[in-house]
């Protein structure tokens, strides 16, 4: 090194402890960040928890959100913020639009949404324009289409990208034949669409659409035995429509034809796995165990990824900009690391998070959605879900 | 030497290669370390036939020759040391307790200290290679990967895949002097020779980042387009440059390709398909030929860096990681 180098270096060293200095930890800025959870929701009853449903949350969210503020700290700091969390449960839904004024005026204008589907349409028609609502674990199609909203940004994949993924999958082994078991509840409707749209797109036969209901009633025994209902029928393999998980568990080794069981128990897409192997996931999921004590889920990713996106904006501004921050990160620039492979960013037609969606059993990873061959004439990730063309949200650029 | 060293037996063969480690000779080896398998295999260069396989501790991944050759230094994430290979006996000599997970690392141009990232710890470890212990730990962001110390043993750079930033740590003090913000999921680092610039891979943000080490600005964003490749494919990670400075090769992970750079003009000239993803890159002495390790198709491609082309492809193990040649 020369010394003009070397002095340059020095000098650089002297001008940053001095920067270090001016900016103490009192003076970062916070950026606040309201987490919402809803007291009765009923994926996160004890029964349901402790049953680990694949594809399920397996705990509430907030350790994800504090590991990415504590991941974040660095860059936050080098852009002179810091990340200020506070937990807000509801009793029940419709406190919702009061509680979310209550927050903006105390400053809050960044929310995680981890409710259901209604609660998140109550929460955004009640946050002013400057509000950013991030739904981390509702999949509701309808929340991307028609109840779309520029201030909303979902960081959970939709069901339609998920029955996509496990579409793309069945059409790549030639399990082309499909038996589909489904459940009576409104969720379960909405995820029936969302396959019958997925066969339609990538091809496959949809030989019989069985209904099924959790019981022993003997006279109900053609909806609720299993054997009863995959006897008749040839087909290649059976997809369980099952939002909650509770019937498809016992599907695996209950039928009477020895075909594999895919949707909601056996093959199930999922949207994050403890066990995938690759771009720099263990490392995330070792962070996770030691803060959550528990595995991580889809729906801790979905979380721990929004403080993320927001982390990523903020670093890529010249100078620390709260205020254009979603119109930032939700920019076609923009680029996030999600640990499962592919740069991720946001559809400008609905806010929905470009990611790969994974084809898991219960220990393992069996395939990365898009599955090899499946190409998209711009960005493969767009194979799943709607695309610009089919989505019934047209919020700025595409159409 | 290498035909001579070929047509001497097995036991005379580590004789030769102990007085070779003396005379600093080259020994004509590649050693590739397979994170599955938790091998160096060992290469002979002439031909690329397999010499042998040394046992190491879990999963090693990046690998460094001392500056005389008689050792190999290789980290073993999942037994969270740093082994060290006496390659006249082919054996593990020594296991360096490192902390957890350790990655990449770097040894100080004097040969006193050793720094190694800590994956999982977001930490840097320093270790006196001459007291043999731990002598610091500085925490750094999450995920920390490339360590690169300054040949004048005065900072070291380390990156962070989380942070998505360079830290430049001072050695005197031991502290962070300087976060510089580069693309996503930086990997490593490479100096040019006349080290003005400071190169760094950005996994996920597919490009490469140019400081310049006098200010710590950007200079310069590689960009990369192999031919029927997708972008979101392009994952650079690995570089090597050519010792007068003129020439850099980089592999582009999922785009299964290695890159040549004109670092002049911070130009792309070329590009090889090599394998699945091509992390490890390294150049032999005379520059004739260059290895790349193959993770996803669990091999190690040999090229002529005249014809610019791939002359062999040999299995190196499951998920062959990196490569060091000593010839």
């Amino acid at each position: 090194m020369t010394k003009s180098i070397l002095w340059m270096v020095r000098l650089l060293w002297v001008a940053s402890i001095l920067a270090a200095t001016a900016v103490h930890a009192a003076d970062l800025v916070p950026l606040k960040l309201a987490l919402i959870e809803y007291e009765d929701d009923p994926r996160y009853k004890d029964a349901i928890i402790d049953a680990r449903y694949q594809a399920q949350p397996w705990g509430r969210l907030d350790a994800a959100v504090k590991l990415a503020i504590k991941e974040s700290k660095f860059t936050a700091k080098a852009k002179g913020f810091k990340f200020e969390l506070d937990t807000h449960e509801v009793e029940t839904l419709d406190e919702l639009p009061e509680k979310i004024k209550a927050l903006q005026n105390e400053g809050v204008e960044y929310f995680l949404l981890d409710l259901p589907a209604e609660g998140i349409n109550l929460a955004v028609e009640s946050g002013d324009g400057g509000s950013t609502f991030f739904n981390i674990s509702a999949l509701d199609d309808s929340l991307r289409n028609q109840n779309c909203d520029a201030r909303l940004i979902h960081m959970a994949p939709s069901r339609r990208m998920l029955t996509d993924a496990l579409g793309q999958y069945l059409v790549s082994k030639k399990w082309r034949k499909v038996l589909v078991l489904y459940g009576d509840s409104a969720a379960d409707k909405d995820y029936l669409n969302a396959l019958q749209v997925s066969a339609k797109k990538f091809g496959l036969k949809l030989i019989d659409q069985r209904l099924y209901k959790l019981g022993n009633d003997p006279r109900q025994r053609y909806q609720n035995n299993i054997a009863l209902l995959t006897a008749k029928g040839e087909y290649d393999v059976i997809y369980v429509v099952d939002s909650k998980g509770e019937f498809a568990v016992d599907v695996p080794y209950s039928v009477v034809q020895p075909r594999p069981v895919v949707g909601s128990a056996g093959l199930v897409a999922d949207w994050w796995h403890w066990a995938w192997e690759r771009n720099g996931a263990p490392q995330v999921n070792k962070r996770f165990r030691k803060k959550g004590k528990r595995q991580m889920t889809g729906y801790d990713w979905s979380a721990w990824l929004a403080v993320k996106v927001m982390a990523e904006a903020a670093l890529r501004q010249d100078q620390f900009n709260p205020a254009s921050l979603r119109a930032d990160l939700l920019s076609e620039s923009f680029k996030i690391d999600g640990a499962k492979g592919y740069p991720l960013n946001f559809r400008p037609w609905n806010n929905q998070l470009r990611q790969p969606i994974f084809l898991t059993s219960l220990n393992r990873v069996i395939d990365r959605a898009p599955i090899e061959g499946f190409l998209h004439p711009t960005n493969n990730l767009d194979v799943l879900g709607d695309d610009v063309n089919a989505s019934q949200c047209a919020l700025r650029q595409g159409r | 030497m290498n035909k001579f060293l070929k047509g001497l037996s097995t036991g005379m063969l580590a004789v030769g290669l102990s007085m070779a480690a003396n005379v600093q000779a080259k020994t004509g080896y590649v050693y590739v370390s397979s994170e599955k398998d938790h091998v160096v295999t060992v290469f002979n260069a002439d031909g690329m036939d397999k010499v042998t396989e040394i046992k190491t501790s879990e999963r090693p991944r990046a690998m460094k020759l001392s500056q005389d050759g008689s050792l190999l230094y290789v980290a073993c994430g999942d037994d969270d040391a740093i082994d060290v290979i006496d390659l006249a006996a082919m054996k593990v000599k020594q296991t360096i307790d490192i902390g957890e997970d350790p990655d990449r690392f770097d040894i100080s141009p004097d040969e006193k200290f050793l720094y190694a990232s800590n994956e999982d710890d977001g930490l840097v470890t320093i270790y006196s290679l001459e007291a043999d212990e731990k002598v610091a730990e500085i925490e750094v962001g999450e995920e920390p990967e490339g360590v690169l110390v300054s040949p004048d043993n005065k900072l070291v750079y380390v990156t962070s895949e989380v942070a998505n930033m360079v830290h430049v740590i001072d050695v005197e003090t031991q502290e962070i002097i300087k976060d510089i913000v580069v693309g996503n999921r930086p990997r490593r680092m490479e100096l040019t020779p006349d080290l003005s610039e400071l190169w760094v891979s950005n996994e996920v943000g597919g490009t490469i980042t140019i400081l310049d080490t006098a200010t710590y600005q950007p200079k310069a964003e590689l960009k990369f387009a192999p031919k029927g490749m997708r972008p979101e494919s392009i994952s650079p990670v690995g570089m090597a440059m050519t010792k007068d400075g003129k020439y850099a090769y980089v592999t582009l992970g999922g785009a299964n390709h290695v890159a040549l750079v004109e670092t002049a003009t911070h130009k792309v000239l070329d590009y090889i398909l090599v394998g699945k993803r091509a992390w490890g890159i390294t150049l032999n002495s005379d520059e004739s030929r260059l290895y790349v390790t193959n993770g996803k198709s669990d091999d190690l491609a040999v090229i002529d860096t005249k014809k610019m082309k791939v002359i062999k492809s040999v299995p190196a193990g499951r998920v062959p990681h990196d490569v060091v040649v000593d010839h």
